[in-house]
């Protein structure tokens, strides 16, 4: 079942130098599973997701043969009704959790607003949904939680904050960007369980962006690999390591390995014919671990 | 050519006094690299930073080639034989002046003649090429930047190499030409590197020996062999070991 | 010397960069419509200045009794006043004074304000606390009573009048130095510097400096409208130019007797008051887009 079916999306923005293309026509579909999105900085990752959010500000300009949420056009939407689906239907994740909560609010206070803005009801009936949001990302002590700021609670709580929160109207689709980018390594494998379970239990569709190869093959199921704005390879997550496409070859290859030291690493040698060479399809049996 | 004991390093008077190095020891032999190695917090980087005296509030021993730094001020052979580069290259390099004006200044300060000809060099030294001399940061992506950075570093002919995370805001493919070039470097020029990283993969390959921390203290410090065995003497280095290794599904 | 070679990326010379930034600087600012707008009404405003005597009509001196106040009329394009000057001349030949006020002020007082900042800021510990509490009792008084109480020591005189603005305006400026300069001295880029062994002085005048000056140039920008009202305010108590000179606020001070029957006296020289410090603040808009390194594109 298609949650989300994007087809030949673009971004582009004017600049002196003339039209910008950030991302060059994609098209994927989106089910019941978790995709990752893999490309490096300016592949056009980040951009992708905000296109589908209807984040882009202007002069940014985004334009799609199709962008549909569960068969309902959503592309260019006006932004009032694009907010609608924005908390109730689609949510995002960002990389830092300092900059996206506000800084002069309770964090409790917070995911109350934003339960209500969506669900409405009474304050305390939204205060005890927030408890239990809390409770879900497995945070011990909500009570004390709540009444905490931002700057009081550390990377890693803030981004389950940011899960609980977004999670809070019970979206089809959540979009993480970079979620686990800021945080350590021990905290990162505990937020990414948290997101893996509820995607699970909720039958969401996650969208996971991310650089990082080797995590995006471990934890989603599918992985679409981005370079200069277009998809080059999409292949099932564990078919990671044989991968076709040179430039995602080229890209396993530079990362440092501890089981295989070398004297020099490789280096990626970028080849203007992936800008626009075709993109290779691994044929998928429908098979989503996730859920279904 | 380095060596660190009992270093103590706090921020703030009590009681808000923060401890961020706990009794540090460590040494490294000329020409060797070693790794820090930490998560977020553990007072790595504050290691490095007390080193090139960045920071003035440590007690304790710090020797750079015998000598003991006792005094909270460097001196310019200090300068001369120690230099770092630092994480975010869009951050160390002033937004305003040009890769020309950064080399400059640093031969001028270094008390360099020639200085025409030394950027050539630093600018081929590094990879980049003399076109790049007249750029903006702007002008320039993040690995270039850092190329800049390091060629700043290496201006002042220094013999040891303090490197704070210096891939970590770079792209896996562009963390390959840094770690690659620094490799070269220290073959060329006979180096002695302390890298901080919070990624033991790097390490593990740009380093011959590494201390791990934990809350400002040393907990374990092993070869990079027994790293690769992942036959680690601590508990808390097998888990960042562990958790290294990637996302395993609970 | 084309565009492409000044838009190039990889410029070969120092020169070539140079001019390529300011290229760049000039093609934002020209993207603003209303700061091109204010720019055209400083230009307009600085060529009526220098060439007063040729295009003034008449001499702002000569009185003609026999037709004073007469509204505006093909004769008197903006009438006459009291003494039967022509208002238009006398405009004219007053903007050089707000142009004289106007430059003196912006090159004093941003300069106190950057350097009484920047050492605050970079040297900390006491000298900060120093610094600023003088900043502070400059900042307690309002401003034009300050100014006031300079000329009422000095004597009325135009001179005066710019000196007491200049020391009345530096305060924001070294509060705005300091706090850039508070969150420029940790970046990374000033500690490499240290690491090559530069001095204090040395990143004040090449590190700092530098990405203060810019903000403070579209302070400066921003606040001469305020400081062309202060002068003209001066000038209205009096306290500035002496007549017969034809300063701005002195002008509407005179036409104030008459404002109900004769409103053309007072209103012109507002009229150009407000034009220009429109001028001023449409400038200063541009100029941050151009010069505010954090509203840099990357």
């Amino acid at each position: 079942m298609t949650l989300l079916s994007v087809r030949s999306l673009r971004v582009t923005f004017p600049t002196r130098q003339g039209v910008f293309e950030a991302v060059r026509g994609v098209s994927f579909d989106l089910g019941r599973e978790r995709l990752g999105v893999v490309g490096e900085s300016g592949s056009g990752k980040s951009m992708t997701g905000r296109a589908i959010l209807g984040l882009v500000r202007p002069p940014g300009l985004v334009t799609a043969d199709r962008l549909e949420l569960e068969g309902q056009p959503i592309l260019n939407l006006p932004e009032r009704r694009m907010r609608k689906i924005r908390g109730n239907r689609i949510s995002m994740v960002m990389q830092d959790p300092k900059f996206s909560l506000n800084p002069v609010m309770t964090v409790g206070d917070q995911i109350v607003e934003a339960y209500r803005l969506h669900a409405g009801g009474a304050k305390a009936a939204a205060r005890q949904k927030a408890l239990e949001m809390l409770a879900a990302v497995q945070i011990r002590d909500p009570e004390r939680v709540m009444g905490a700021y931002p700057h009081e609670v550390s990377g890693g709580m803030g981004q389950r904050i940011m899960i609980a929160m977004m999670l809070a109207p019970d979206p089809e689709i959540l979009i993480a960007d970079e979620p686990t980018s800021a945080l350590d390594v021990s905290v990162r494998t505990e937020v990414l369980n948290i997101m893996d379970r509820l995607v699970r239990d909720r039958g969401m569709g996650l969208i996971f962006i991310s650089h990082d190869l080797n995590l995006v093959a471990q934890f989603c199921d599918r992985v679409l690999i981005m370079y200069a704005g277009r998809i080059v390879e999409t292949l099932a997550a564990p078919d990671l390591h044989q991968a076709r496409h040179p430039y995602t070859q080229g890209l396993l290859n530079s990362l440092p390995r501890l089981d295989a030291p070398v004297d020099r690493l490789p280096v990626l040698q970028r080849q203007d014919a992936w800008r626009d060479g075709d993109t290779i399809t691994q044929s998928l049996e429908t098979e989503f671990p996730g859920g279904l | 050519m380095l060596t660190v004991d009992h270093l103590n390093v706090w921020f703030g008077h009590p009681p808000d006094r923060v401890d961020a190095v706990q009794d540090a020891s460590f040494t490294v032999a000329p020409g060797e690299s070693f790794g820090l190695v930490g998560e977020s917090g553990s007072g790595k980087s504050t290691i490095l930073r007390a080193v090139a005296g960045l920071i003035d509030t440590w007690s304790g021993t710090i020797a750079v080639a015998g000598k003991p730094l006792t005094a909270r001020k460097r001196d310019r052979a200090f300068y001369k034989t120690v230099q770092m580069v630092f994480q975010d290259p869009y951050a160390s390099l002033h937004p305003r002046h040009s890769v020309d004006v950064v080399l400059s200044e640093t031969l001028r300060l270094q008390g360099m003649d020639d200085i025409d000809r030394r950027i050539a060099r630093l600018l081929d030294d590094v990879g980049l090429g003399r076109g790049f001399r007249f750029r903006y940061p702007h002008q320039l992506s993040g690995g270039q930047r850092q190329r800049v950075a390091i060629a700043r570093a290496l201006a002042a002919e220094p013999r040891l190499l303090l490197l704070d995370e210096p891939t970590s805001a770079l792209d896996v493919s562009v963390q390959a030409e840094i770690l690659n070039l620094l490799a070269d470097l220290r073959a060329e020029h006979g180096l002695t590197y302390v890298m901080v990283s919070h990624d033991l993969a790097v390490v593990g390959h740009m380093c011959d020996r590494l201390a791990v921390m934990q809350a400002g203290r040393i907990v374990e410090v092993m070869d990079v062999q027994a790293l690769r065995r992942g036959s680690a003497q601590q508990d808390y280095t097998r888990r960042l070991i562990a958790a290294s290794e990637g996302y395993a599904r609970a | 010397m084309n565009r492409a070679w000044l838009l190039s990326d990889a410029p070969q010379t120092r020169r070539q960069a140079r001019l390529g930034a300011l290229y760049q600087g000039w093609l934002t600012f020209r993207g603003n419509k209303l700061a091109m707008l204010g720019l055209v009404v400083l230009v307009g405003l600085i060529g009526m200045a220098v060439l007063a005597p040729w295009i003034a009509p008449q001499s702002p001196f000569a009185q003609n009794l026999a037709n004073r106040l007469q509204p505006p009329s093909a004769e008197h394009w903006l009438g006459t006043d009291a003494l039967g000057r022509d208002i238009l001349s006398r405009l004219i030949h007053g903007s050089r004074i707000t142009l004289f006020i106007v430059g003196t002020v912006a090159l004093i007082a941003p300069v106190i304000g950057l350097f009484i900042g920047t050492v605050a800021g970079f040297a900390g510990g006491w000298v900060d606390q120093v610094l600023m509490r003088i900043t502070d009792i400059f900042l307690a008084f309002p401003k034009l009573i300050l100014a006031l109480a300079f000329v009422a020591a000095l004597g009325a005189s135009i001179g005066n009048a710019v000196l007491a603005l200049a020391l009345t305006a530096w305060p924001p400026y070294a509060r705005l130095a300091r706090a850039e300069t508070l969150t420029i001295r940790n970046a990374d880029f000033i500690a490499a510097a240290r690491l090559q062994g530069a001095g204090p002085l040395r990143l004040l005048v090449k590190h700092i400096w530098p990405l203060c000056i810019s903000s403070l140039i579209v302070r400066v920008a921003l606040d001469m409208a305020g400081i062309i009202l202060s002068a003209a305010g001066l000038g209205f108590l009096g306290l500035g130019a002496q007549p017969p000179m034809p300063e701005w606020g002195a002008m509407i001070s005179d036409g104030r007797t008459y404002i109900l029957d004769f409103w053309w006296v007072a209103a012109m020289p507002g009229i150009a008051i407000f034009i220009v410090s429109m001028a001023f603040n449409l400038l200063g808009d541009g100029l941050r887009d151009v010069l505010d390194p954090k509203g840099a594109k990357e």
